[in-house]
């Protein structure tokens, strides 16, 4: 099993990633140019945060058509695990392999700090180890984290219970006053039809150590090892 | 002589157009054996503008303390380097964009993180923090402050923030701390001081110094545009008119994508071995980094203007050569190597162009289009620029009575109403608003987040270690008394780092003044300098660099002098990290106080201060519109001990958290560690309650005194009741005086008696409304 991070020129949570899986984790790591068209074998694909191309133009608009993402959009359709954390997340955006947009947060500022999410879907790679309803504290760091999408997509988003992970608070009981940056529907996470592809706001690479004030995002990379430990199985 | 083009002819208006007194241009001509061009004249002019040269400031710098075992590098390099031990070193430096920031905030403050960044990876070191010290005026009006003015303040300090937020979150580094000011002289001169630390391996430390004639000389990153001409120099080294405004497009621009670029790519090529030297383009640009790394390196540089890359067309050497473009570094490989290092530019998209070569003979010589556009010898340019020995004198003495003074309220007042003023005053009060909008935790570093501690924490990825850093300054004590306030600069901001439990190492400065040419300035400055000497040297931290802010004044009236002193510490194991949190009901808060106890007196604490003291706080000030008298006493002795103690005692794993007494006093200390309490809980499913605190003082001084009385050398710690005595005997063998003061308690309630009575009770949650949210509502007014 082997993670690969890509790197955009302008990543600069990466290394965070990298650190994560494989000082934390204690997995296979490697990182993937942005100029390189191959995945180097990795069987799940993480695309970090950061402002890939400086984010001019739109978040993720220009990365989205970086060589890297011609086969990073190929291991998706194939059933391929990708994981788009913030500015990955704006890029998964871009590239359709996810539906929506994202817009300026909602004060038009950028925020950091630790939020609360709620697990709303547990049969993804991305939360199969974690409880349904569990509530994580992970931190958000963005300028653009305004989730929108037109009344149809949304509805679908819904119905196909694609949308992973809601903004709440530490109890659970507001999500709109969870809610940091205005998004719709309290949205901090969502995946594709086919559950592969995921993308989320907060950065759970930054909460894999209680040290760091929070190890909520341990059990995202951890369901992603169940899923792929699994898979594996199921092939042998 | 060669042929040495002349666009303009260089007469004395012109010289003195660009800063140059006629002993100056002697000198020039003296240099040069002839009369310079204008391109010259350009040249000359920023090297040896204040900015550049430190003219007025190089005879009184000498008297700080520079050296220690663990300095690896003192001031003169584009950082200090200091060691931090598992064969790692530190490179860290603040530096000011204070007239930037003024004229374009946002601009400014960014280009002035981005400035400061690109000194720390110079040195080979990857930036792992950033921390901003800033002043503004008033945000508030009130005691005789103005709505206009506090309205224009709140939009200095939004465009300085978002400034800040855009460079160092782009670029990927945390900002993790620094303070804010605010103070009436900083209305129409607000202070932006950048610092930024690096660490790198003691043996991959980079130097500017051009060796090995024959060795190219490269360029990389963004192209020269006429942006920021006399930006830094100019700027930096003028007092402020009412046509400051003009000066515009002096302000250089910012791209910190770029510089993200420039990072990956300068430290991959130095990983090479092909690196011989390297030094930013900053203030002065090609000028200063062709003639420093020269003079450093006991050669000559030669480049051709025309090979530079440009961003517009028709640029003169004289523009060239005095742009202030960003993100740009001028580096020296080895002769027969450049490929490689040209190769690792290329793939990360970044203009790099051989410009020239090092040379032997010591000149620095410019060609443009096979024109000789400059010829100066290097190390006369670069290290012997004018010295001043400028006339000082105190200013006139204050006519102060004791009814100028604080007047203490009576006898058994309830103080509950002031102290929720004060915890509300822009100064205390919580600095979330800002503190959000900075990416404080990217690279996943940061064990003390802003505002959790008194310093930021930073850890070091494979090693045990962590390393502390604070910076401190207050401008009011200065103006009151220059020597004893930066004194206290140095004294709070080791005290910040020794309660996170660090050993406090290092400092770097960042001198803010008024202008030179005035002799009560001067004097200020000479009383700074000797106090931040006399401090550092007692608390053991030499001053590695730093940076001389002069001219900060408009239409002739200076700031208050604001040196800022940031400090470095290490943490030995970053796992006794120590924040200001509450974490424990019933836990017992113990008082320690450096200063030995006085003989015969009925308390272990001495006396805190008379109103003459007490009318500099910070409290006097927002009560009662009062600034007057002397800071505090200082005891650095005392300082000594109980910085000494607080590492001791975190080391011991002995106390569950740390607070200095600082700004706002003892109240204040005690309120901040019960607020932020509600934060210790981690990755918990709820949020841990907020802990209370009930204290009780047999202080016999005036209750206002004894709660926001701002005397150093004093600390709030928490313990179990069972390691109490543990943390006296430690506080016993640091000879620090330790005074167990109350207990932290459940059910939301704050509560201080001095003597038996009630002198602060509230519930915590509207003492603590009062203190998070009154920065944001007073920026949100319109």
């Amino acid at each position: 099993m082997k993670f690969g991070v890509v790197v955009f020129p302008g990543s600069n949570c990466d290394h965070d990633a990298y650190h994560a899986i494989e000082n934390v984790l204690k997995q296979p790591v490697e990182f993937i140019w942005h100029q390189s068209e191959d995945l180097a074998n990795c069987d799940a694909v993480i695309l970090p945060g950061g402002f890939s191309y400086g984010d001019y133009l739109r978040t993720g608009a220009i990365a989205r058509f970086s060589p890297v993402m011609k086969s990073v959009e190929r291991f998706a359709r194939s059933g391929g695990l990708v994981l788009g954390i913030c500015n990955g997340f704006q890029i998964l955006l871009e590239a359709g392999l996810l539906p929506g947009a994202m817009m300026r947060n909602a004060g038009l500022r950028f925020i950091c700090r630790h939020v609360y999410i709620r697990v709303e879907q547990t049969d993804t790679p991305f939360t199969n180890t974690a409880g349904k309803g569990h509530i994580l504290k992970i931190p958000i760091a963005h300028s653009d984290g305004n989730y929108t999408a037109d009344e149809t997509s949304l509805e679908q988003l819904e119905k196909n219970r694609q949308i992973i992970f809601r903004y709440t608070t530490a109890d659970g009981t507001g999500d709109t006053a969870g809610n940091p940056n205005g998004s719709m529907h309290n949205i901090a996470g969502i995946c594709n039809r086919e559950r592969n592809v995921a993308g989320l706001m907060p950065h759970p690479e930054r909460a894999v150590e209680a040290a760091l004030g929070s190890a909520g995002g341990l059990v995202i990379f951890r369901s992603m090892i169940e899923a792929l430990v699994s898979s594996a199985r199921a092939t042998a | 002589m060669a042929t040495v083009s002349t666009e303009i002819k260089v007469t004395a208006a012109i010289a003195a157009e660009h800063g140059i007194t006629p002993e100056e241009y002697a000198r020039i001509q003296q240099i040069l054996g002839r009369e310079p061009n204008i391109t010259e004249l350009g040249i000359f002019s920023v090297m040896w503008s204040e900015h550049c040269s430190y003219k007025s400031s190089k005879v009184h710098l000498k008297r700080l303390p520079t050296r220690g075992p663990q300095v690896v590098q003192g001031p003169g390099e584009n950082a200090g380097v200091a060691d931090i031990g598992d064969g790692l070193v530190a490179a860290f430096k603040i530096e000011s964009h204070n007239h930037p920031s003024y004229v374009e905030p946002f601009q400014g403050a960014t280009t002035g993180v981005g400035g400061i960044l690109r000194d720390i990876f110079t040195m080979g070191a990857q930036p792992i923090a950033v921390l901003d010290s800033l002043r503004f005026g008033p945000i508030v009006a009130g005691h005789g402050g103005s709505e206009a003015d506090a309205a224009k303040n709140r939009r200095v300090l939004d465009g300085v923030v978002r400034g800040i937020a855009n460079y160092g979150n782009c670029f990927g580094v945390p900002t993790v701390g620094g303070e804010v000011g605010f103070e009436p002289c900083y209305s129409a001169n607000p202070l932006v001081n950048a610092l930024a630390l690096g660490i790198a391996k003691r043996e991959e430390l980079f130097f500017a110094r051009a060796r090995g004639a024959g060795n190219p000389v490269i360029y990389v990153g963004a192209k020269t545009g006429r942006d920021g001409i006399h930006g830094a120099s100019l700027l930096a080294s003028a007092e402020f008119t009412e046509e400051s405004q003009q000066k515009r497009p002096n302000v250089q621009v910012g791209d910190p994508f770029m510089e993200k670029l420039l990072l990956e790519a300068c430290l991959e090529a130095m990983h090479t071995g092909a690196v011989v030297a390297i030094q930013d383009m900053g203030a002065a640009g090609l000028t200063c980094s062709t003639c420093e790394m020269a003079s450093r390196g006991g050669t000559g540089i030669e480049i051709d203007l025309a090979r530079v890359p440009q961003r517009e067309t028709g640029m003169t050497p004289y523009e060239i050569m005095l742009s202030e473009s960003q993100e740009r570094m001028l580096l020296v490989a080895e002769k027969g190597r450049e490929r490689e290092v040209l190769d690792i530019f290329a793939k990360w998209g970044l203009d790099a162009v051989v410009v020239g070569k090092v040379t032997a003979g010591g000149m620095l010589r410019v060609k443009h289009h096979g024109i000789l556009a400059a010829e100066i010898p290097a190390h006369p340019l670069a290290e012997e620029g004018p010295v001043y020995q400028r006339p000082m004198a105190p200013p006139a003495p204050r006519k102060e009575t004791p009814t100028d003074w604080f007047r203490f309220s009576p006898e058994g007042a309830n103080l509950t109403e002031n102290f929720r003023k004060l915890l509300a005053s822009p100064a205390i009060a919580s600095k979330r608003w800002i503190i959000e909008q900075y990416d404080y935790m990217v690279r996943t570093n940061t064990l003390v987040v802003p505002g959790a501690g008194d310093a930021a924490v930073v850890r070091v990825k494979g090693t045990k270690r962590a390393l502390a850093l604070s910076t401190d300054g207050n401008g009011r004590w200065c103006q009151l008394n220059p020597r004893l306030g930066a004194m206290h600069a140095v004294a709070e901001a080791a005290r910040n780092v020794a309660t996170s439990g660090a050993r406090p190492i290092a400092a770097t400065n960042c001198l803010n003044f008024g202008s030179p040419e005035k002799p009560e300035v001067m004097w200020q400055f000479r009383e700074s300098i000797d106090g931040l000497a006399e401090a550092c040297t007692a608390l053991g931290t030499p001053i590695t660099g730093g940076n001389v802010s002069f001219y900060n004044e408009t239409l002739g009236k200076s700031i208050c002098p604001t040196p800022i002193v940031g400090i470095l510490g290490v943490i030995e194991d970053a796992d006794r990290t120590l924040k200001m949190a509450f974490r424990e009901e019933k836990d017992v808060i113990v008082l320690l106080d450096g200063s030995p106890p006085v003989v015969g007196a009925q308390h272990a604490a001495p006396l805190l201060g008379t109103e003459h003291e007490f009318s500099s706080s910070e409290y006097a000030k927002t009560i009662a519109g009062i600034v007057a008298g002397d800071p505090p006493a200082i005891d650095l002795a005392a300082e000594k001990r109980l910085q000494d103690c607080l590492v001791a005692l975190a080391a011991a794993g002995a106390v569950h958290s740390a607070h200095d007494i600082s700004d706002g006093g003892l109240a204040v200390t005690l309120a901040e560690s019960c607020f932020t309490s509600v934060c210790s809980s981690e990755g918990a499913q709820h949020v841990a309650p907020l802990l209370g605190a009930s204290v009780g003082l047999d202080d016999t001084a005036p209750a206002e005194c004894a709660l926001f009385g701002e005397r150093g050398g004093r600390a709030v710690v928490s313990a179990a009741p069972s390691s109490i005595a543990r943390v006296l005997e430690i506080a016993r063998q640091y000879g620090v005086a330790a005074r167990e003061i109350g207990s932290i308690t459940l059910g939301g309630d704050f509560r201080i008696d001095i003597q038996g009575r009630a002198v602060i009770r509230s519930p915590l949650d509207s003492l603590r409304d009062a203190w998070a949210n009154s920065l944001e509502k007073a920026i949100a007014l319109r």
